[in-house]
């Protein structure tokens, strides 16, 4: 513990240096981290990309129904129209079904938009399986365009009981400047 | 003036060069503390007027003075400069000053460094101040930035605001840096850890705090660089981010931020009270271990400034009683100061007023802490009034007592003149009386439900509302008396001991008052193993 000398002290400074670099890339690391949490425990409502039925079927619960709804929002300014063709539907565990979403355009120019959905309640996200969602891709339209967007989902079975109700909320982002700015590169 | 005294060293012992260039070259651990300190009490003052131009506006409801654009660039200019500019360089000044002192060191280990990160600091902020003049206005998102606001919603100025960021970054981290490297190399012969004076310990701490978070902060800037510039989506949910990892990135430095800002004064105050109380301090150890969890446990409870956003109720549960648990080693350092008063034969001198005040309004805001923490009453707090005052009591009666408290202490050693006792009282009680006045009535508003951040407020909040507005006023030229009696101090008065203080420990007391300008260039011998 005495007034060390010079190399003791670069070697200590050295090792801090080290410790900064370490957690600025632990910062950029918290990014994937947080996906993969949210995956994994459904947590923030986020649903997983396409799913996939299982070679064997997925048994269907006939005793039970579960309420589905349907929400739609826009971000900020996104002009576009867009609203489920149904706010809700009653549904069994373990069945495919089919709904559609409506999109137009009103602006005076093409806009690309991207939907971004959410399950409440956060703990039932794991259970809705999207086979086909218009949210796994970037939808573009031309001024007044409009379209029909389909969704096919299966509620998983496994399903905890207490939940009788699901809502499947979807929010459209305006990103033709991100997807004009990307083509530029 | 000191002059005199500096006059007989030894020739190897230069004294300070003369004019500006001795500030701008200097690598001298005492001169640089200087620098800090002068930097700090300036930005303390810029802060403190924008804090006025919010209370002036929110003196009445309705809007009077200024625009809500405004209102919300000041609201976020006044934290940033308080909690970046004022009481983080304050701290570092300190520790410049006293650190090397208190462990019988020449000076700070690496003392070029020293002058660069004290240097950056007016870049870095005359790079954040210059936003105020520039088209679309300074930063107006709250010095939390959150994304998007911050990010798609920001206005042009948010580029400087990032680089400034950075630069303060890159000075703390050299700072601490710095500070570790000083106290674990540079110790005089004999002075084991547990031997260290409590300052150095707390600062030690915070020094690993800082060099952990900052980078952090760096990073979570530099996602905001490349979703504004480059087309990334870190926080930007249309292209598949989401805003609310800012969030959690943010308090991820955030939390112990906060920490950051209040372990130093821990040391202070640890430092101050026994020497009024002419005591021992009750327990050295359970202080530095109740330092040391404190500073784990900021790391793991972050999510409690976001209760709100939508959490999983395990998650909710957990940071809860993470939190809470923050209220164990906390309660130690408090009862330590008790039990360290308790039947003391006190007196009180401007530095004890300002620790005894620290410890029962620091411990107001660390109750308004513990009911913040609980989930289902944050959801009714959350971003009002009631945050603001319980940050504000743990932070200016807490964080900026103890650095009047430790200037006042120290002021005699670093300038060999007493300061004016009845102006440092009367500066005390000002200040005491103001700063309750002003945030001591927003626990009410904040429950009655008004919310931060916002230039007007319903009719029911004006009486409070206008007696908080007549505290800061109290509170703010209450520190132009501070500025006086400082200078005044250095300008001369009661020639101070080399002691200073009856009974006061630590090395810093056996060198000549003001302390010379080289000390320990051969290390001291310690006088006997006292402080464990
Ligand atoms: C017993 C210790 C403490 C506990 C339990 C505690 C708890 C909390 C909680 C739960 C919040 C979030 C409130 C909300 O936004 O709804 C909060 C906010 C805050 N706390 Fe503390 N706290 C403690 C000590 C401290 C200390 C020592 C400091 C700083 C010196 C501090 C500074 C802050 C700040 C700056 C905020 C507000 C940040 C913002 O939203 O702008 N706290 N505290
Ligand atoms: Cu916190």
């Amino acid at each position: 513990m005495a007034q060390t000398d010079q190399n003791v002290q670069t070697r200590t400074t050295l090792k801090l240096v080290g410790v900064v670099l370490g957690m600025f890339v632990f910062g950029f690391a918290l990014v994937p981290l947080y996906d993969i949490y949210c995956q994994v425990t459904g947590a923030n409502g986020k649903t997983a990309s396409a799913y996939v039925v299982p070679e064997d079927g997925i048994a269907v619960d006939s005793d039970r129904w579960v309420t589905v709804q349907f929400l739609t929002n826009n971000n900020a300014s996104m002009p576009w129209s867009f609203r489920p063709e149904v706010r809700s539907m009653k549904v069994r565990p373990g069945e495919m079904n089919q709904t559609t979403f409506y999109a137009s355009n009103p602006a005076g120019y093409t806009m690309t938009a991207q939907a971004i959905p959410s399950v409440a309640p956060f703990h039932a996200a794991e259970y809705m399986h999207k086979t086909e969602c218009f949210c796994f891709e970037q939808q573009v339209l031309a001024t007044g365009e409009a379209i029909d967007m389909p969704l096919r989902f299966i509620i998983d079975p496994y399903l905890p009981e207490s939940v009788q109700t699901l809502t499947l909320s979807y929010t459209l982002f305006d990103i033709t400047d991100m997807t004009a700015s990307a083509a530029a590169e | 003036m000191s002059a005199v005294i500096e006059n007989h060293h030894d020739d190897h012992h230069h004294g300070p060069d003369k004019g500006l260039m001795r500030w701008v070259l200097t690598t001298n651990h005492k001169d640089i503390g200087t620098l800090y300190l002068w930097f700090s009490f300036a930005m303390f003052l810029t802060g403190g007027c924008m804090a006025l131009v919010i209370r002036a506006e929110l003196f009445q409801p309705g809007l009077q003075l200024v625009v809500p654009e405004f209102f919300n660039q000041m609201t976020t200019m006044h934290g940033l400069i308080m909690v970046f500019g004022a009481v983080m360089p304050a701290f570092v000044g300190l520790a410049n000053w006293l650190v090397p002192m208190m462990i019988g060191a020449p000076d700070m280990a690496l003392p070029r460094m020293n002058n660069y990160s004290f240097w950056i600091l007016p870049f870095a902020f005359s790079m954040l101040l210059s936003t105020l003049f520039m088209e679309g206005g300074a930063p107006n998102f709250g010095w939390t930035f959150y994304a998007p606001l911050s990010t798609e919603y920001a206005p042009p100025s948010v580029t400087f605001f990032i680089f400034a960021v950075h630069l303060m970054g890159i000075s703390s981290i050299m700072g601490s840096i710095n500070v570790v490297v000083t106290i674990l190399n540079l110790r005089a012969p004999g002075m084991r850890l547990m031997d260290m004076p409590l300052f150095v310990w707390t600062w030690l701490i915070t020094a690993y705090l800082l060099i952990a978070v900052m980078p952090v902060l760096a990073g979570v800037v530099t996602m905001m660089l490349m979703d504004i510039h480059f087309g990334t989506a870190f926080f930007s949910a249309g292209g598949g981010g989401d805003p609310v990892l800012f969030q959690h990135v943010f308090w991820f430095f955030g939390h112990p931020e906060v920490y950051i800002m209040i372990l130093p004064a821990f040391g202070i105050v640890s430092a101050i009270i026994p020497t009024f109380a002419r005591k021992k301090l009750f327990g050295y150890d359970s202080m530095v271990y109740a330092t040391a969890s404190i500073a784990f446990l900021s790391f793991i409870v972050w999510a409690h400034h976001m209760f709100t956003v939508g959490m999983p109720i395990a998650g909710e549960l957990y940071f809860m009683y993470a939190t809470m648990l923050i209220a164990v080693p906390t309660g130690v350092k408090v009862f330590n100061w008790a039990a360290t008063m308790w039947q003391g034969s006190m007196t009180f001198e401007t530095p004890m007023l300002f620790a005894v005040a620290f410890v029962i309004l620091f411990t107001i805001g660390g109750l308004s802490g513990l009911m913040l923490s609980i989930v289902p009453a944050d959801f009714q707090y959350h971003d009002t009034y009631f945050v603001v005052a319980h940050f504000h009591y743990v932070l200016v009666p807490g964080s900026i007592f103890s650095i009047m408290a430790a200037a006042y202490y120290w002021l005699p050693k670093w300038t060999g003149n007493m300061y004016d006792e009845t102006l440092g009282k009367t500066h005390f009680w000002l200040s005491f009386v103001g700063v309750n006045v002003t945030f001591f009535p927003q626990h009410f508003i904040g429950l009655a439900g008004m919310p931060r951040r916002y230039p007007d407020y319903a009719l029911q909040f004006a009486d409070w509302n206008m007696v908080s507005s007549v505290g800061a006023f109290i509170f703010g030229f209450s520190q132009l008396l501070f500025l006086f009696i400082v200078i005044k101090c250095i300008m001369g008065g009661k020639k101070a001991t080399d002691e200073v203080w009856d009974g006061a420990e630590g090395l810093e007391w056996t060198i000549a008052s003001p302390a010379p300008y080289h000390t320990f260039s051969t290390p001291p011998e310690l006088p006997e193993r006292s402080m464990a």
